[in-house]
């Protein structure tokens, strides 16, 4: 793969999966900046992993096309997934971390199994992440024994030690209270800024969203309805954006008008 | 019910299709493994050492009771000096190979279907290929080549353990001279029956863990049934299939050496 530096370094276009009669993506398409944090939002069940599945080559998209660096992407052929893997890394919902290896060895896992680097070096490097992620303390601990918010960052220091040009977040923050949420999207923005790395989140938390991402598109009915800037999102007066940013102030009114009709009331007793 | 049976019959010929090609690509993963020989050593540790003393335990029972009955039988008809031939005959060439094999599913064989299942449910699999490295060569592989050097060193022991409970219960317990014992096992005993041994040892070797790591890395595949409902099936068919075919591949190994 050639490395052209200028234009989006994700370009997907016309990407179609379905799983037997179930349509989940119809017609995605966006292009994403090199550097930026770019987040997909919608609500479960939208198709969000199946994309960035489909975009890791975990998943085989049925139709569409998607360019990294402007070169089409193939995963059957092998030796352009291979080199498409050591530029990307890709953040599991669940953290996907080895229970039965340290934080230390589950770090050193990409290095020792994809290059031929010494076993000093790789310890080195993989120190190295986990001090930038500050788990250094935690490297002869197993996953288990870490809080949520440190598997979260050391399921991040596994995915940059390879030092990737790009990061998949799958819903980063899910099952998490909302200031757990803010600090998972602090600490993407922060690692962001210091490697530099191009980040496509997906995820369905708007607020935490808006904040922190260069870019965000609105996956609905297995389209992107909507992609702008977080601002554009927040003035867009695009009837699925509204309703979907604006969901909670809906859900108020509801239970409201409930109450005044005296329905939750009545439940109650 | 034709419709039905086909689609049947196409299911379990794709099974085997897909199981064929896992144990190819498993093997064809040799060569690109990095490390390997570490994963190796571990698979062999969790195959070989933790199962030592089931390995023990059964082999000393089975002799035990080889011993008690082959002297009964070979009494009936003042033949008792033959008692060392009878177990280790019975040993080498049968129970040694399968029994230590049905005890290697039951051990490492679950344990492997379920760490695999677990491991693909909680995407630990799909992260392997994510990072660009090859899941069947760092799982699978070290698994497979670990039991085609386990399973023949612990029917080999199963066979000594064996032996020598049968010489305890013949010798110590029933009085047959041990001297008569134990030369009655070197006379009896050639090369060949080792040979059969050790083939049977390798084939179910291979076939069972080939099996086990086949059900648990295809956990998320069954039928009607998510999460740990699905390690546990993946769990129970590994176990059931795989001591299916151990005595399927005894009795097809056994009917082409014999």
């Amino acid at each position: 793969m050639t490395s052209p530096k200028t234009g989006p370094l994700l370009r997907v276009g016309g990407l179609r999966k379905a799983f037997d009669e179930r349509v989940v993506l119809r017609d995605v398409g966006f292009a994403v900046e090199r550097g930026s944090i770019f987040t997909v939002l919608g609500p479960s069940g939208a198709g969000k992993s199946v994309l960035l599945k489909c975009l890791a080559g975990v998943e085989q998209p049925d139709g569409g096309t998607v360019l990294f660096e402007s070169q089409p992407l193939d995963f059957r052929d092998r030796a352009m997934r291979e080199s498409f893997r050591r530029r990307c890394s890709f953040l599991f919902q669940g953290n996907a971390l080895f229970d039965s290896l340290t934080a230390l060895q589950n770090v050193a896992l990409p290095l020792e199994q994809t290059t031929p680097l010494s076993r000093g070096e790789i310890n080195r490097r993989a120190m190295e992440a986990l001090r930038q992620l500050e788990l250094d303390d935690h490297a002869d601990r197993f996953p288990g024994m870490l809080s949520g918010g440190m598997q979260k960052r050391l399921a991040l220091a596994r995915a940059i030690v390879t030092h990737p040009e790009m990061v998949f977040f799958d819903e980063p923050t899910a099952g998490l209270d909302p200031l757990r949420r803010n600090a998972v999207f602090a600490m993407i923005a922060k690692y962001q800024a210091v490697f530099g790395f191009t980040a496509l989140i997906v995820t369905h938390d708007v607020v935490e969203a808006l904040a922190a991402s260069s870019v965000v598109a609105l996956l609905h009915e297995g389209e992107i309805c909507f992609a702008g800037r977080p601002e554009e999102f927040a003035a867009s007066g695009h009837p699925v954006v509204q309703s979907f940013r604006d969901s909670p102030a809906a859900l108020r009114s509801t239970l409201d008008a409930m109450r005044r009709g005296g329905a939750l009331t009545e439940e109650k007793e | 019910m034709v419709a039905s049976l086909g689609s049947y019959t196409i299911g379990r010929v794709r099974g085997l299709g897909g199981f064929a090609l896992f144990i190819a690509r498993s093997l064809g993963a040799v060569f690109s493994t990095r490390r390997l020989p570490a994963r190796i050593g571990r698979a062999v540790y969790e195959q070989g050492f933790r199962c030592l003393p089931v390995i023990l335990i059964v082999g000393m029972f089975t002799g035990l009771v080889l011993g008690l009955q082959g002297y009964y039988v070979l009494n009936r008809f003042g033949s008792e000096g033959l008692l060392g031939a009878l177990v280790s005959l019975s040993l080498v060439r049968e129970m040694a190979p399968v029994l230590a094999a049905l005890m290697l599913v039951g051990q490492a064989g679950s344990a492997l279907a379920a760490e695999l299942g677990i491991q693909r449910n909680s995407e630990q699999i799909v992260a392997l290929d994510t990072m660009g490295i090859d899941s069947h060569g760092y799982l699978v592989t070290p698994r497979l080549l670990a039991a085609l050097f386990v399973f023949p060193a612990q029917t080999a022991l199963f066979v000594a353990v064996g032996l020598w409970g049968g010489s305890l219960s013949g010798s110590l317990l029933l009085g047959v001279d041990p001297g008569i014992y134990w030369s009655s096992v070197h006379r009896a005993v050639e090369a060949e029956d080792v040979r059969e041994c050790l083939i049977k040892a390798l084939t179910f070797g291979a076939l069972t863990i080939g099996i086990c790591a086949y059900q648990g890395f295809h956990a998320h595949r069954i039928r009607r049934a998510t999460g740990a409902r699905a390690v546990s099936a993946a769990t129970t068919k590994a176990v059931v299939i795989s001591s299916i075919a151990v005595l399927a591949a005894d009795y097809v190994i056994t009917s082409f050496l014999v």
